[in-house]
């Protein structure tokens, strides 16, 4: 029997280079015709998904507006430590700047800047300009800046614009947790009264795990049908699924307003079967109740095409010989059926999870008052309010929490355990 | 199968180019964005076929709710694919604040019938430094009337009185009109309603108003959704665009009735996105669609008054039928009794804290 040595010589080819050297060699013009056939998808996903996210959460941490409008006052606010007035130079400094910026009508972003955090800072700033412009001589700045309003005296507002001309910036991250900061630069959580965010990510959570588990509730029984049934059925069954599918979502939510609306086809069946009066019509819509049945009914078919092509491939013997064994058919599916559908449980549960945390259309559309997301919030930063910083900081924090609850799957169920079909 | 495989890339390829290359010079067109709906179609009727004959450069129709995320985008991307966008006032003075609009020279702007100069034919404030305006509009509330077969709702303090008018009530989503409706219904005049929201009691007073009706509330985004919302009978009252709501009650036949007590009216002006490629065009479609005899006419399809004043006395029915437009208007004497001026500055400087706070409001 020949024993198995650990052999420390490297083995070589007839002209002594290295085996794998010399493999490596040998395959590398079909690795550089393989990569460049990926290239093309590369250069799309590069530019479509990673400099744009890049962009967006450089969005949040990084807000120069301030530092390259103004720069001389960002300079000679460095200078200052915080306490009191600050001094000439600096008055000087933004008396000049402002008068500059409204001549290359840039103004206005400053004044829009300042506005998000110090309220009024955006009248100030445009009356102010306005104001300088017509003056000639801005040697004693501090005195004319404080009789053209008395905010400027305020070593409040000097803080707040101070904080504000750093480029990096974390306030948008402060604001996007409830906290904020306080007269003297600090940063404190918000009044219980004014906490939005950390709830709705909560709320958002909390809705998304119920959404998997009612697809997973009803999407199993779906799947198992599908995949145990003779063809014939099993295709109309598959058909069934898969047209709702195809259809625009804006459509499917649409019609669940139809449906579920206080003067809709199921108000108006319980009516007439009499069972709730005419006044105690079901408020299905607008709410919670609306936002969870509709988004349900939209990603079921993403947890039962999964569980359908892995519940396929499992050989119905198994269960046959675990009755066959004695055991009852409860315990047959729980032991022996529902272990070999974990894979597809995981793969379904992941995407209808992740889809449901980013959902924005169908929570807009029917959600009303209480059924709304961190994802509409989102949207109302990004198009209403025009504060992309907070909207990036909200998008990283959902990032973040996203990828740390994947994390955590991998751990727990992992990452390999888990089959698409 | 190599020289398949090769052959066929070639040919892909050529058929790609080719198409290219053969594809036509497009006419000019321009891409002119408003609010849709019946609004946007008032606008068609009104404005862009009249342009399309008389200039020959076709018009895009887009639609949008409002707001100037889009018009930022396109503008800091460089890649300006609206021409013309229908802004409100707020809108245009921010915009033109953060030089995202094209500035508008009022000379190019057309006189009068009777020679009036256009700086004076114009209502005060519907010429900015970058935008013209086009009609005056209100934020109403409507309600249905079969619905209140007994005492009908006629002021602002029945909208939030739930225990004498009951049912849901409609909202536009956010701060604006509806914190003024709220310290207007608890009693401050309208000329003072501004400057009480300045203060923190105002606004918390404003809160507690609205504290009363948060749970009968459907928040509306869309124009189209209140006229909507009151067909389906998912709300009994909801404040409005007065505009749809005259197009619900005479287009639609609805049994719908506007409350004008402690409306809140605007304007609504054409921005030029700055940058965008049909400059020339946009700026003839500007000169164009606010003439006098364009702004009466819009008036024949939609319930908004046009700014000119020449235009007024040429306001006459809705169009095909008998039915006078001029009691539906806005200024009209009679529905302009107890009505609040929008203050865009007041806006300008408070929205972002007040639509902060309304949001944690929303979210309890």
């Amino acid at each position: 029997m020949a024993e198995l040595t650990a052999d420390t010589t490297l083995i070589t080819t007839a002209d002594g280079q290295p085996l794998k050297l010399k493999l490596r060699q040998s395959t590398r013009i079909n690795r550089i015709k393989a990569f460049a056939l990926v290239v093309p998808l590369l250069v799309f996903i590069l530019v479509t998904f990673a400099f744009p996210l890049a962009d967006m959460l450089t969005r949040s941490v990084r807000d120069p507006t301030v530092a390259k409008l103004l720069p001389r006052t960002t300079e000679a606010l460095k200078a200052w430590d915080g306490t009191g007035q600050p001094p000439d130079s600096v008055y000087l400094a933004i008396a000049e700047e402002m008068v500059a910026r409204r001549e290359d009508r840039t103004i206005g972003k400053v004044a829009g800047r300042l506005n998000y955090e110090i309220t009024g800072a955006r009248s100030l700033v445009q009356k102010t300009g306005r104001k300088l412009a017509r003056r000639e001589d801005l040697s004693n700045a501090r005195e004319i800046l404080t009789k053209i309003d008395r905010r400027w005296a305020d070593p409040l507002l000097w803080r707040a614009i101070r904080r504000l001309s750093r480029p990096f910036t974390l306030a948008f991250y402060v604001s996007a947790l409830d906290y904020t900061y306080n007269a003297a630069g600090k940063i404190v959580a918000q009044p219980e009264d004014r906490r939005i965010y950390i709830p709705l990510f909560l709320r958002t959570l909390w809705v998304s795990l119920s959404i998997t588990g009612f697809c997973l509730l009803l999407g199993y029984p779906i799947s198992y049908l599908m995949a145990t049934l003779p063809l014939r059925t099993s295709n109309l069954l598959m058909i069934m699924v898969l047209l709702p599918f195809w259809t625009s979502l804006l459509v499917r939510t649409t019609a669940w307003v139809v449906l579920l609306q206080r003067q809709g086809v199921i108000n108006d069946l319980l009516v007439w079967f009499g069972i709730i009066g005419d006044n105690e019509r079901l408020q299905m819509i607008y709410n919670m109740t609306g936002t969870i049945i509709a988004m349900t009914h939209i990603l079921l078919p993403f947890m039962v095409l999964p569980l359908f092509s892995v519940m396929k491939g499992i050989s119905p013997s198994y269960v046959r010989a675990a009755r066959s064994l004695g055991a009852s058919p409860a315990r047959a599916f729980w032991r022996v059926y529902f272990p070999q559908t974990v894979p597809g449980i995981g793969a379904g549960s992941l995407l209808v999870f992740i889809l449901a945390i980013g959902y924005y259309i169908t929570p807009a559309l029917v959600g009303g008052r209480t059924g709304q997301l961190i994802s509409n919030m989102i949207a109302y930063h990004m198009q209403k309010s025009l504060n992309w910083g907070l909207a990036s900081a909200l998008g990283g924090l959902l990032l973040v929490g996203v990828l740390a609850l994947y994390w955590l799957y991998n751990r727990i169920v992992g990452i390999n355990n888990m089959k698409l079909g | 199968m190599k020289h398949t495989l090769k052959g066929s890339a070639f040919a892909v390829l050529g058929a790609g180019l080719l198409g290219l290359a053969t594809t036509p010079a497009a006419a000019e067109s321009l891409t002119v964005v408003s609010w849709g709906g019946a609004y946007t179609n008032s606008q068609i009727q009104a404005y862009h076929k009249p342009f399309e004959k008389k200039f020959g450069i076709k018009i895009n129709s887009d639609d949008y709710n409002g707001g100037l995320a889009e018009t930022r985008a396109q503008v800091e991307a460089g890649n300006v694919t609206w021409d013309v966008v229908d802004l409100e006032l707020s809108d245009i003075v921010r915009g033109c604040d953060e030089g995202i609009l094209e500035r508008i020279d009022p000379s190019i702007l057309p006189p009068a019938p009777d020679g009036t100069p256009a700086s004076k034919d114009f209502l005060p404030g519907a010429i900015q430094e970058c935008g013209v305006g086009t009609i005056v509009w209100s934020t109403i509330y409507a309600y249905d009337k079969t619905k209140f077969p007994g005492n009908k709702p006629s002021t602002l303090r029945d909208f939030f009185d739930t225990k004498n008018f009951p049912g849901k009530r409609g909202l536009r989503k956010g701060t604006k009109v509806n914190l003024e409706w709220a310290v207007m219904a608890d009693g401050v005049p309208a000329d003072k309603v501004y400057a009480v929201l300045g203060t923190p009691e105002g606004v918390d007073r404003a809160f507690k108003v609205l504290d009363r009706i948060k749970d009968d509330v459907l928040w509306w985004e869309a124009g189209a959704q209140p006229p909507q919302m009151l067909a389906d009978g998912e709300v009994a009252m909801t404040s409005a665009y007065n505009g749809r709501i005259f197009n619900a009650q005479v287009k639609e036949k609805k049994p719908f009735v506007v409350v004008w007590d402690g409306q809140v009216w605007d304007l609504d002006l054409w921005g030029i996105p700055k940058g965008t490629k049909h400059l020339k065009a946009a700026l003839e479609f500007v000169k164009f669609s606010t003439d006098t005899q364009r702004l009466a006419d819009q008036a024949k399809y939609i319930s908004y008054g046009p700014v000119r004043k020449s235009s007024f006395p040429l306001v006459s029915n809705y169009t095909g039928t008998n039915i006078d437009m001029k009691p539906y208007m806005p200024t009209a004497p009679q529905n302009f009794k107890t009505a609040l001026r929008n203050d865009f500055e007041f806006w300008a400087d408070n929205q972002d804290a007040l639509n902060e706070r309304f949001s944690a409001w929303l979210a309890r």
